[in-house]
């Protein structure tokens, strides 16, 4: 029998320091090779932040034509869904059309007169607002410029 | 056949096979009927993984192609769409009896000692089987698939702490896109089917092990059942019905298909999730948006993952129960939360 492969008894003569020291080079390895594993792995499965897909200055939302007043229109402002809403008094808003709930996309509605999320009955009002159902804050609004009849959004400006 | 068999016992060692569906035997008593749910789950989850490989030959998951190929498969494969239906049928139906399964094993307080780890292993697979319902849901990518997924995904966000790593977890990003399709569908078609084989196997294992339990109080009427032939010849005529049910069902009301997910839409205004996700999406909708300090969405998404852990658990907490003795407040907290589900579940269908 060599060395390695004598059985372990009270009687072994490997020091009980030794032994405890080696149990714990083990572990520390073992624990080594899991992290080496781990880490990676956790890394790779969350992938890295894209560019912020911002819209550089202003986006051409819509034409004024488009929108009679009491009407609305979901269009992209970079990455993200925003709405464009003409009210009943003639005013141009824009907020983004990311519901403050749980996020869904919210949409005009004419009949109401408000921005309405249909995803749990959440409300608006027209100044954004979050008047009814369960969202918990205003959506965020944007600044609306109109030149001639075309009719541009800026994120940047964004407030609230 | 004869000969087969003792050629193959020869040589495989078939003995105890026969041995164990000899001994196999289910307990007869007035509450005796549940025991076919779970064998009506296994039939039912072999369904999926028929149809689930069929349909594997023709979706194309990305962006450019999810939804192409589920329109494909509806209305161009020959009877892709029963393959089809019959998939989106059987999930539902699968779930509806996992459930009731749940519920009448925790009534009849079978997860007393020494079954706890038979309930946990089932209380996983409930768990397997809401995650294949939620990810194959978006596998179409149609409006509804991408709205129901982008507020699933949100309400996991709004956990305290690993809300926001859980989030971006799941969609692969901030927000729903093809990296979230492409998760879900390796989640739908390679993790989610090894889980639920391995827990299953545990899950049917240890039933084996420790035979079906009796329910405290209750007074067995004559001997057990044996499970070879009579037990299995019930479960056959349950699961040829189940069969004819779905193909009805499929031919009836075939699976539908929405306008393709477009993220710069409004959201579509009939949305709703799939049916076993009712009760939290009515309780999102009537929760008030706030309820002191906070937000009425963390504390309806917090509350509705403590009920579930409590579920778990239960083995654990029902000390009355591990002593054989009878445990009222358990069965009675059980109705309640039973029936507070289907009513919400109700509510929901109706508005
Ligand atoms: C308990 C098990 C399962 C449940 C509850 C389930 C549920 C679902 C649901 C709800 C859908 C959406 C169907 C649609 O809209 O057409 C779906 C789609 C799909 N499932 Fe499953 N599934 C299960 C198992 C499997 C398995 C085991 C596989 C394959 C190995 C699979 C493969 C697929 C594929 C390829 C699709 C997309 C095709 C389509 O949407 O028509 N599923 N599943
Ligand atoms: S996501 Fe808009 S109300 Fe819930």
């Amino acid at each position: 029998m060599d060395e390695h492969d004598r059985p372990l008894s009270p009687a072994d003569p490997t020091p009980a320091g030794r032994r405890s020291f080696l149990d714990w080079l083990l572990g520390l390895s073992a624990f080594g090779t899991a992290a080496a594993i781990v880490y990676p792995v956790v890394h790779f499965v969350f992938p890295p932040p894209r560019p912020k897909g911002r819209a550089k200055g202003a986006v051409l939302a819509a034409q004024t034509s488009e929108l009679a007043p009491g009407s609305g229109k979901v269009f992209p402002l970079g990455t993200r869904p925003a709405i464009l809403v003409h009210t009943p008094d003639d005013k141009w808003r824009a907020f983004t059309a990311k519901c403050t709930h749980l996020s869904c996309t919210v949409t005009y509605r004419d009949d109401m007169n408000m921005i309405w999320c249909p995803c749990h009955d959440g409300r608006f009002d027209l100044t954004g607002k979050n008047v009814a159902g369960p969202p918990p804050r205003p959506l965020a609004e944007f600044t609306v410029v109109l030149k001639g009849d075309e009719v541009y959004v800026t994120e940047e400006a964004e407030r609230g | 056949m004869d000969r087969l068999w003792a050629w193959l016992d020869d040589r495989v060692g078939l003995e105890p096979v026969r041995h164990l569906m000899a001994q196999k035997t289910v307990p007869r008593h007035r509450h005796s009927i549940f025991y076919y749910l779970g064998g009506m789950a296994l039939f039912l989850f072999i369904i999926q993984l028929g149809t689930g490989l069929l349909l594997l030959l023709y979706y194309e998951p990305g962006v450019s192609t999810a939804y192409e190929s589920v329109r494909r498969i509806s209305g161009e494969i020959p009877f892709g769409w029963l393959i089809r239906s019959i998939h989106r049928w059987s999930a539902d139906i699968f779930i509806g009896v996992l459930a009731v399964h749940m519920f009448t094993a925790y009534q009849m307080k079978a997860y007393r000692r020494p079954r706890e780890v038979t309930w946990l292993t089932g209380v996983a697979l409930f768990g397997v089987a809401l995650a294949f319902g939620f990810s194959g849901y978006l596998l179409p990518w149609d409006d509804i698939a991408y709205f129901a997924t982008s507020v699933g995904t949100q309400v996991a966000g709004v956990f305290p702490l690993v809300g926001k790593a859980l989030l971006q977890l799941m969609r692969g990003g901030e927000d729903v896109t093809g990296a979230t399709l492409a998760r879900f569908f390796a989640l739908h078609v390679v993790v989610l089917p090894f889980a639920a084989l391995g827990l299953l196997g545990l899950h049917l294992l240890l039933v084996q092990r420790h035979g079906m339990s009796v329910p405290p109080g209750v007074t067995e009427k004559g001997r057990p059942r044996p499970f070879f032939p009579d037990f299995l010849m019930h479960d056959l005529v349950g699961w040829t019905l189940a069969l004819a049910l779905l193909a009805a069902l499929a031919a009836l009301l075939p699976a539908g298909l929405g306008p393709k997910a477009d993220p710069f839409a409004s959201a579509p205004a009939d949305i709703k999730p799939e049916w076993y996700f009712y009760a939290p999406f009515q309780q999102l909708k009537m929760i008030p948006a706030h309820i002191g300090p906070f937000e009425g969405e963390v504390l309806g998404a917090v509350g509705f993952a403590v009920l579930g852990l409590l579920f778990a658990l239960v083995p654990f907490l029902d000390r009355r129960a591990a002593r054989e003795e009878s445990s009222r407040a358990f069965s009675i907290a059980g109705w309640v939360v039973f029936i507070y589900l289907v009513g919400l579940t109700c509510y929901a269908w109706l508005h």
